[in-house]
């Protein structure tokens, strides 16, 4: 059948517009930084692109079942606490406090979810109770900033392949490969969507609803985690910092958004948080590339965000049972 | 089906219910607003679950926890609401209950072939398998909901006024497809209202009436009177004031709406609603009553035509300008719980909502008033509450209903339409509030009035307006209002009936 590519255009707007903005946005920084785009540079706003980009992936799985986690920045100190005094010493130390890690943050995911489903609360008042007894937690482990980290496996994920290229972006290929990838394309992926879009129809549907919230939940809290290795491989530290918590939570609210992935649930693409992700951290760099004062950055990203967020309710104009606005 | 019984609260839906349905046969399923046709076949769909009797399939007892249970044992059901996924595609949706899967990902290959296979099945292949479902047509929605239900390789199919939404083009092909899949062996049970679909499609017919299947007879052996005759026989358990005549005023009246219509949902109404009088809205559920009221309260973008207040043409552009003093209108929504109450805010804040401006002298709520007014609104209506502090969720639905109603008393409105505000509520309730309505008529008030219970608007009302597919297709004046001109004017029979003769011989 002919015309597939426009219904395809059609599916993934949200995602194609953020990878436009942003290769935009990043020609521009790359084109007026004062160094040029050489590799240290490309490195350094990769490292910081990815881990709010892995943050962004853990919160569009939520939002896809239209639910919110306030908890994901949370889960990731918490990773990065635990992770700062397990993943050390030999290969074998290392690699199972890593997987322990990850265990960790599936935890924290799943006790998300099975309190959202079973205990019939608002994902936003669910995490934001957890995401306090994750931050504890996170406290008790390290009440001061401190801990080590396995140098060698840090830098191998941090620095540069051969060629220049950041090892980072390898590193969120592979999270996209290994965790997104298999869950957009599954039935419990699919169901995910299904219960975002419209839950009563997904019930009659003969969805499995509570398994496809229960698996997106689980899969945040691992990515989460992900994120708090890496902030661990950047920092070699553990810091259970409640200001970052929040910052990366708020940040990938915004994230999502400017990747096109709808707060009402059921439309956009963890691909489309990722350039979400990247376009946030550009904005930032741009203000600095132009040398704007820092204190004008959070403006700057508001009016980004507010600009995006406008877009994004052109189709209300269209509405025409008034009572469909509330709905 | 044998014996089935559920009932909802104190509310008896379904009462000892028998149904027999055979492979290769069309079987129709008819009744009135509330017989018990929607709750007998959320019962096979597996959506509710029976509190007595059982069903057999192929003579084996069977009970569904979930509709993905029924879906296991090969019922499809095709609801009137949708159940189509708006952010999926038709493929996606088309395949949601069991997309084929390969080493534990969706074939998207082989799960476009199995929509494009169902598209064609239900005669929908022009729908592009790739299009997002919330970008279609309702009618075109329909369709795929069809080709949905049919992938799933049904043996019985579920239709429950499946052809309300569509277009002429699209309910042809669906009769071919429901032909050709009788052929194939397949139980179909059609659930219309539809008098002249029955006719030409059906190999046999259940009566619903009140909760039991009254009768089941081969199709074409029963006259379209002898149906209606069947669908009717409620009890009575209703007492209605007495109608006072009111003498006929030459003002203009309160309401007059002049060819008014909105999308494909209302089709060039016209009505006069006098000073004093009681207008009902009758026919079926879903045939644009709900749809006429918030047109006229200003819900609605995109209406056409005229409405008239006093005489004067007016534009109407939302409830708050509708219920200005120049106007003065009030609608008592159908769901008191959403569309009517804020539960948690308490009996006073509730009653005072729609009144607040005449309440108050410069944005400031004047609190002696405010609660002097709550008060004599209270009394009026009997309000069984403990003071008017308490949150409106902790009285009774009946109580509830009462104070939808009297928050729009406060405002003393002389425009009132009504949209089913008995469903759900206790006797004696339903009781006071014939009693009131009446009551306002007769102060002058003029009130539209849309129930699904057929003895209110022959007990309150001084006419009935019969609404069929988005229009008034018939006025029943006083004596006119009986059980059966009201039934048979909602099955649109009269006018269609004789159309309906020619293909029923053809048929068969």
């Amino acid at each position: 059948m002919s015309g597939d590519w426009s219904f395809w255009l059609r599916e993934h707007k949200g995602t194609l517009l953020a990878f436009a903005a942003f290769v935009v946005m990043f020609t521009i920084y790359a084109a007026n930084h004062p160094a040029g785009l050489n590799a240290n540079v490309a490195t350094t706003a990769a490292n910081k692109g990815v881990l709010l980009a892995i943050v962004a992936m853990a919160q569009t799985l939520v939002v896809l079942t239209s639910g919110i986690d306030l908890s994901v920045g949370m889960v990731m100190i918490l990773a990065n606490c635990l992770a700062s005094s397990i993943v050390v010493g030999s290969t074998l130390t290392t690699t199972i406090g890593v997987v322990v890690v990850l265990l960790v943050g599936c935890l924290c995911g799943a006790i998300n979810g099975l309190i959202v489903i079973f205990g019939r609360l608002q994902p936003i008042v669910t995490t934001i109770a957890t995401g306090a007894v994750y931050y504890g937690a996170a406290l008790a482990l390290r009440p001061v900033p401190g801990g080590d980290v396995n140098t060698q496996l840090a830098d191998a994920l941090t620095g540069q392949l051969p060629g220049g290229v950041p090892e980072s972006l390898a590193l969120l290929l592979a999270v996209v490969a290994i965790v997104w990838v298999p869950f957009r394309r599954s039935a419990i992926g699919r169901a995910a969507y299904a219960v975002g879009s419209s839950e009563v129809a997904a019930y009659m549907s003969g969805v499995p609803v509570n398994r496809a919230k229960f698996v997106a939940y689980t899969l945040s809290g691992l990515l989460a985690s992900m994120a708090g290795l890496f902030v661990t491989f950047i920092t070699y530290t553990g810091e259970a910092s409640a200001a970052n918590g929040n910052t990366y939570t708020l940040y990938s609210i915004a994230a999502v958004v400017l990747g096109g992935v709808s707060l009402f649930g059921g439309s956009g693409s963890a691909i489309g948080a990722i350039f979400g992700a990247l376009m946030f951290r550009t904005i930032g760099d741009l203000l600095f590339v132009f040398d704007v004062e820092p204190l004008w950055q959070p403006l700057f990203q508001g009016i980004v965000l507010s600009a995006a967020v406008c877009l994004g309710a052109v189709r209300l104009l269209r509405i025409r049972n008034r009572l469909d606005l509330y709905g | 089906m044998q014996g089935v019984s559920k009932r909802y609260g104190g509310v008896r839906a379904l009462q000892d219910a028998d149904l027999v349905i055979e492979a290769g046969r069309i079987h129709a399923v008819l009744g009135e607003n509330g017989a018990g046709k929607s709750t007998l076949i959320k019962i096979m769909a597996g959506v509710v679950t029976p509190d007595q009797g059982r069903m057999l399939l192929d003579g084996k007892p069977v009970s569904f926890a979930s509709p993905a249970g029924a879906s296991a044992a090969g019922i499809a059901c095709i609801f009137q609401e949708l159940s189509l996924i708006p952010d999926l595609s038709v493929a996606d949706n088309i395949a949601i209950s069991n997309p084929p899967r390969h080493l534990g990902l969706i074939d998207r290959r082989a799960q476009r072939r199995m929509a494009e296979e169902a598209l064609a099945r239900a005669g929908a292949d022009n729908i592009h398998p790739l299009a997002l479902v919330k970008d279609l047509s309702l009618s075109r929605r329909q369709m795929v909901e069809i080709a949905k239900a049919l992938a799933r390789k049904p043996r019985i199919l579920i239709l429950d006024e499946a052809t309300s939404a569509l277009t002429a083009a699209d309910v042809t092909k669906i009769y071919g497809v429901l032909k050709r899949l009788r052929a194939e062996g397949l139980a179909l049970l059609y659930i219309s209202h539809r008098m002249h679909e029955i006719a030409e499609l059906a190999d046999e017919c259940t009566v619903f009436c009140n909760g039991r299947s009254v009768a089941s007879f081969a199709a074409g052996t029963r006259t379209d009177n002898e149906i209606v005759e069947l669908m009717i026989g409620r009890e009575y358990n209703a007492v209605f004031p007495a109608h006072k005549q009111r003498a006929v005023s030459g003002a203009p009246p309160p309401l007059e709406v002049r060819h008014l219509g909105w999308s494909e949902r209302l089709n060039d109404i016209s009505l006069q609603v006098r000073a004093g009088e009681v207008i009902g809205l009758g026919g079926l559920d879903g045939q644009g009553q709900r749809e006429l009221l918030l047109a006229l309260f200003g819900v609605l973008q995109g209406t056409t035509g005229e409405i008239l207040i006093d005489g004067r043409p007016v534009t109407i552009a939302g409830p708050n300008v509708a219920k200005r003093k120049r106007i003065g209108m009030a609608l008592i929504p159908e769901d008191r719980k959403t569309e009517g109450l804020m539960l948690p805010m308490s009996v006073r804040d509730n009653l005072s909502f729609a009144a607040l401006d005449r309440l108050s002298h410069w944005g400031v709520v004047d609190g002696a008033a405010e609660q002097h007014a709550v008060e004599r609104i209270v009394r009026l209506l009997a309000i069984r509450t403990d003071g008017t502090a308490v949150p409106a969720g902790s009285l009774s639905g009946g109580n509830q209903q009462k104070l939808v109603i009297g928050k729009w008393l406060m405002m003393a409105p002389r425009i009132l339409l009504l949209n089913d505000p008995t469903r759900g509520i206790d006797v004696g309730t339903k009781q006071e509030m014939y009693q009131l309505l009446r009551e306002l008529a007769e102060n002058g008030a003029a009130i539209l009035f849309y129930s699904t219970d057929y003895d209110e608007l022959i007990g309150c009302c001084d006419r009935v307006l019969v609404m069929y597919d988005g229009a008034i297709r018939r006025e029943l004046i006083g004596p006119e209002i009986t059980e059966r001109a009201l039934v048979s004017s909602a099955l649109n029979i009269g006018t269609e009936a004789r159309k309906a003769g020619a293909p029923q011989t053809a048929s068969t």
